[in-house]
């Protein structure tokens, strides 16, 4: 497609061609628009799942467990057959408040696309040593887990041959098994919380199956090597986080993975002003996925970091959907949307904002994270004023691990007198009303 | 490199490389040893990159004299070399009336070093300049001639310059002894081989001492280190448009605030003796002490928004001032060796070594003529050296002229600094050309933002190991030792 002469206009443009942007501009597409452009700066569309080269997708959506390329390949072959048009190589530098999308690439230089509706879906970037403030020396082996995986699986180098992995995070423990297949020795993973950041099911698959040992309440207090990592000091941590005096370590290795935590990639989004949610660090967004500045949309990591590339799929075909009816000029702006708070034992709450009317099409999706792990059985409660509006129960909640709580189509009407609700995660062993 | 040199300069820090471009006017054979395998890459690398209005050294010191006359220097030098240079002014921030008294001590000290246009502003005043000032300010000191530079720039234009004018440059290459003939220096020492010289200049930095001792100069000299970290701020959350001083104590000027050339927020120095003259680590005993420290000056700074921590060795020397009337321990040397004849020796060159370094450039040339070395100035000596285009700073017209040339320039690497690929192939093939990552970071700004080269680390590699034609495993972090990738996993399988 490169010297396929392409338009300014588009009904839809989309920035970020991983699963996100994919989903978005095939329901776009789906639903009336008449022209979608998805522009990624990489060379090919796919995201982040084109290094994630292990299975574990599609469970939800495909019923099949799919390497994470095939998973982008469906979605790949289904907007080519929908029309939608791609742009690669590209990088987004800027977006304006009327919707032009500033790009440069080595083709066309500098240049402008124009959408009547846009739809965010950067994805994310991985937390760096920096921030987690990692004291001891500066030398080279100390990446990112998502580099590593890039280098590994992508361009085919070993970036070490003995690593120790701090944090417990899917794409740490991912690589914890990847390497050792490799050949390689991952000494172990060091998680400074008393409970796992990533998926159970990759414990036991990643790191049980292989041996590697889970260091729970433990962190990496010192980096120690000139030029190259030569081993990292271990300790183990209060509940406050604070190293017990004592019970450092010193762990021989090459290189450090650092498996932290995952950023919504919202340059873009803040620098055009649109109001951002400090803790999950992604746009506010209602259940249709508009932001507050008309005609932008969010999808994907860039909403919120997702645990299952499935979530973010149907996620990011609501947004689609509603970036082809603002195109049309069908998207009622003002929907009465109400705020949703997270309340007892939830950390956060996606969508940020419901609007009661949309139920009237569709049930409402909110997709939460407990603030610490209840592990007997709980019951999510979403209250409106002093009422119970929906209630579901899990076996158990851990932060890991996003729950989601249906709003039915019938919930309707009861939201009708309330104008503001909030989500609390209730351990039944403390009682039921 | 040949096996006689006019001048042998030892050290390709701030200090050496303005000396080497100051003595590239005249009609002199010069060559550059230096132990790493890029100019800058020690002290002058890792410090707050100010330019001092001179108010801090004590009057009658050879800092003071350095500090005021390099500080007047800048903006030529900058207009000359292309370097990113800001007179931003700076504040030095009494916090209570009781720290008012500090500021008069200063202002009255500066006069006397010659610094000009010193203000004594109240409270009131400062806030309303900079309003993110803790609200306890009672007064401020303002220094109209501060500024800020780019320091890594600053070396690089330094030493491509006198590339340019036909000073040779060699790296990875140790300056271990002097050769003698009688009490005169002939020669230098180095792995690479015997080199002949007629003047040997020791801009060693951390190693003046050993340097210096090696000539039987000054035995009772030392260097010893003193680390100072710093945390750099995300600018997205923190800016400011100038320099923030609390008043100075016994330890130092303390914890500063303030914005590089860059646009990012830095918060530091700390002031830690060490051990040795490496360990330039991260300790969380600085890292507190910073957080500790910051909130005197601006309170609602969070260090949680912290993008990148650094930490660089000052050269802290025990040298007397040369001035009997001055009673002061500390100074910089900046000297013809008494003990040999041929050296000329720069030593304790810590803050403000980088403001002084023309100054310092500037004498050690006059040293030299003093001791008698023939100094012809040349005809075609250019003192212009253009840098290269910077995408960030060009309007987009100007972006897509450039793209049309080399379409490189429109591939953007690093997607916070906005790096191209084109400015980095360009470092690569400089006059002093990059072939690490860390030496592009100091001349691009890549993999300085947010996401710390999370994104532009697989890609810079493959893009060095291209352009250098060399394997991926083969590309580096700074010195031989650092490589990034161990093996191809296809060839690898295991121990
Ligand atoms: C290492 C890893 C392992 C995972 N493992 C699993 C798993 O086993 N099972 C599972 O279900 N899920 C897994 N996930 C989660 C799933 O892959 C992600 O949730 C999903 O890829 C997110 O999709 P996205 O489209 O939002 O973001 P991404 O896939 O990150 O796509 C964002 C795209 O936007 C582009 N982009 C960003 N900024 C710009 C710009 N300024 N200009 C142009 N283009 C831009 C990027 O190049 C990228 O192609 C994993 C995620 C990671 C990171
Ligand atoms: C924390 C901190 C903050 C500072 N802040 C400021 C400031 O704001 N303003 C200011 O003016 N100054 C400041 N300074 C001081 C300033 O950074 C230094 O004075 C200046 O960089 C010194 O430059 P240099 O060339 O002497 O030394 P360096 O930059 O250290 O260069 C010396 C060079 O010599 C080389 N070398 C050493 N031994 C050998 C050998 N045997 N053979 C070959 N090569 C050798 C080294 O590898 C090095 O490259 C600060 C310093 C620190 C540490």
């Amino acid at each position: 497609m490169s010297e396929r002469f392409i338009a300014s206009d588009f009904d839809v443009v989309v920035i970020g061609a991983g699963p996100a942007g994919l989903a978005a501009a095939i329901s776009a597409k789906e639903n009336g628009a008449g022209s979608v452009l998805v522009i990624d700066r990489e060379s090919e569309a796919g995201g982040i799942l084109q290094q994630c080269v292990h299975n574990g997708f599609g469970l939800d959506t495909f019923k099949e467990d799919l390497p994470g390329p095939s998973y982008a390949q469906r979605y790949i072959d289904r907007a080519a057959a929908a029309g939608v048009a791609f742009l690669f190589n590209t990088m987004v530098t800027a977006v304006s408040r009327d919707r032009r999308v500033l790009t440069s690439n080595d083709r066309d230089g500098v240049r402008e696309y124009r959408g009547k509706a846009i739809v965010f879906a950067m994805g994310c970037r991985e937390r760096s040593r920096a921030q987690i403030r990692v004291p001891g020396t500066r030398p080279a082996g100390v990446y990112t887990a998502g580099t590593a995986q890039r280098w590994v699986n992508i361009d085919g180098f070993l970036p070490g041959r003995r690593f120790v992995i701090l944090g417990s995070g899917d794409i740490g423990m991912i690589m914890a098994r990847r390497l050792t297949l490799e050949g390689a020795k991952v000494e172990c993973v060091v998680e400074i919380n008393s409970y796992l950041s990533g998926l159970s099911r990759n414990l036991v698959q990643c790191l049980q199956d292989y041996d590697i040992p889970l260091l729970l309440r433990h962190t990496v207090t010192k980096i120690i090597g000139n030029k190259r990592v030569e081993a990292v000091e271990i300790s183990a941590v209060d509940e406050r986080w604070k190293p017990v005096a004592g019970s450092e370590r010193a762990v021989p290795c090459d290189t450090l993975l650092l498996s932290v935590g995952l950023i919504p990639e919202n340059e873009l989004t803040r620098r055009v002003g649109i109001e951002m949610d400090p803790l999950i660090g992604g746009p506010v967004v209602d259940n249709r996925y508009a932001t507050n500045l008309p005609g932008f949309f969010g999808a994907g990591n860039v909403v919120q970091v997702y645990d299952l590339v499935d979530s973010v799929s149907s996620a990011a075909e609501i947004a689609g959907r509603s970036a082809a009816r603002y195109a049309a000029g069908t998207f009622a702006a003002d929907c009465g949307s109400m705020p949703v708070h997270p309340g007892k034992n939830v950390r956060q709450v996606v969508p940020q904002r419901i609007c009661p009317a949309s139920l009237a099409e569709d049930p409402i999706a909110l997709q939460l994270r407990v603030a610490k792990p209840l592990e007997g059985p709980v019951e999510f409660r979403v209250i409106g004023g002093d009422r119970i509006l929906v209630r579901k129960r899990f076996p158990y909640a851990r932060p890991g691990e996003m729950a989601t709580v249906m709003i039915p189509k019938a919930a309707g009407s009861a939201f009708r007198e309330t104008d503001e609700v909030r989500i609390d995660a209730v351990p039944l062993a403390e009682g039921i009303e | 490199m040949k096996d006689r040199y006019d001048v042998v300069i030892i050290g390709a820090g701030i200090v050496g490389c303005l000396t080497a471009r100051e003595l590239a006017k005249y009609d002199l054979d010069i060559l550059v040893l230096e132990r790493n395998g890029d100019v800058g890459a020690a002290t002058s690398a890792a410090n707050s990159a100010l330019i001092h209005a001179g108010y801090d050294p004590i009057p009658g010191t050879l800092k003071a004299e350095l500090n005021v006359r390099g500080n007047a220097m800048w903006d030529r030098l900058s207009s000359e070399l292309d370097i990113s240079f800001r007179r931003t002014g700076d504040y030095v921030v009494a916090i209570g009336e009781d720290e008012i008294e500090n500021l008069k001590i200063l202002k009255r000290q500066g006069e006397l070093n010659g610094v000009p246009g010193l203000e004594l502003i109240d409270g009131e005043t400062a806030r309303a300049r900079v309003p993110a000032l803790n609200p306890e300010t009672a007064a401020a000191l303002y220094a109209p001639s501060a500024g800020i530079v780019d320091t890594f720039g600053a070396v690089i234009a330094a030493a491509e310059n006198a590339v340019e004018n036909g000073v040779s440059f060699a790296f990875e290459t140790e300056f271990e002894d002097f050769i003698f003939d009688g009490n005169r220096i002939i020669g230098v020492k180095t792995p690479r081989g015997s080199i002949g010289c007629d003047w040997a200049i020791n801009c060693a930095g951390l190693e003046a001492d050993t340097v210096m001792h090696k000539a039987g100069a000054r035995p009772d000299f030392r260097i010893r280190a003193r680390r100072g970290e710093y945390c750099v701020i995300d600018p997205e959350y923190f800016t400011l448009d100038t320099v923030l001083f609390p008043v100075p104590s016994v330890k130092g000027k303390g914890v500063l605030v303030f914005t590089t050339t860059h646009g990012n927020t830095v918060v530091g120095p700390t002031s830690e003796w060490i051990d040795g003259k490496t360990d330039a680590a991260i300790s969380a005993f600085g890292q507190a002490y910073l957080e500790e420290n910051m909130r005197k000056l601006v309170p609602t700074i969070d260090l949680r928004r912290t993008i990148a921590v650094f930490a660089g060795l000052r050269a802290s020397g025990n040298a007397r001032c040369l001035n009997p009337a001055v009673d002061y321990v500390g100074d910089f040397i900046v000297e013809a060796a008494a003990e040999a004849a041929g050296l000329i020796n720069c030593g304790g060159i810590e803050s403000p070594g980088l403001t002084s370094a023309p100054a310092i450039a500037e004498r050690i040339v006059r040293i030299l003529r003093e001791a008698g070395a023939a100094l012809c100035e040349r005809s075609d000596w250019n003192p212009i050296r253009k840098g290269r285009p910077v995408m960030r700073r060009l309007s987009d017209a100007e972006k897509q002229r450039l793209i049309k040339t080399d379409p490189r320039y429109g591939k953007i690497v690093c997607r916070c600094e906005m790096v191209t690929e084109g400015e980095i192939a360009a470092e690569i093939h400089a006059p002093i050309p990059a072939r690490t990552y860390d030496a592009l970071k100091r001349r691009t700004w890549l993999g300085t933002g947010r996401c710390q080269g999370g994104f532009d680390l697989t890609r810079v590699v493959e893009i060095l190991a291209r352009e250098l034609g060399v394997p991926v495993s083969d590309i580096r972090k700074n010195e031989a030792g650092s490589e990034f990738v161990v093996a191809e996993t296809k060839n690898w399988s295991g121990e």
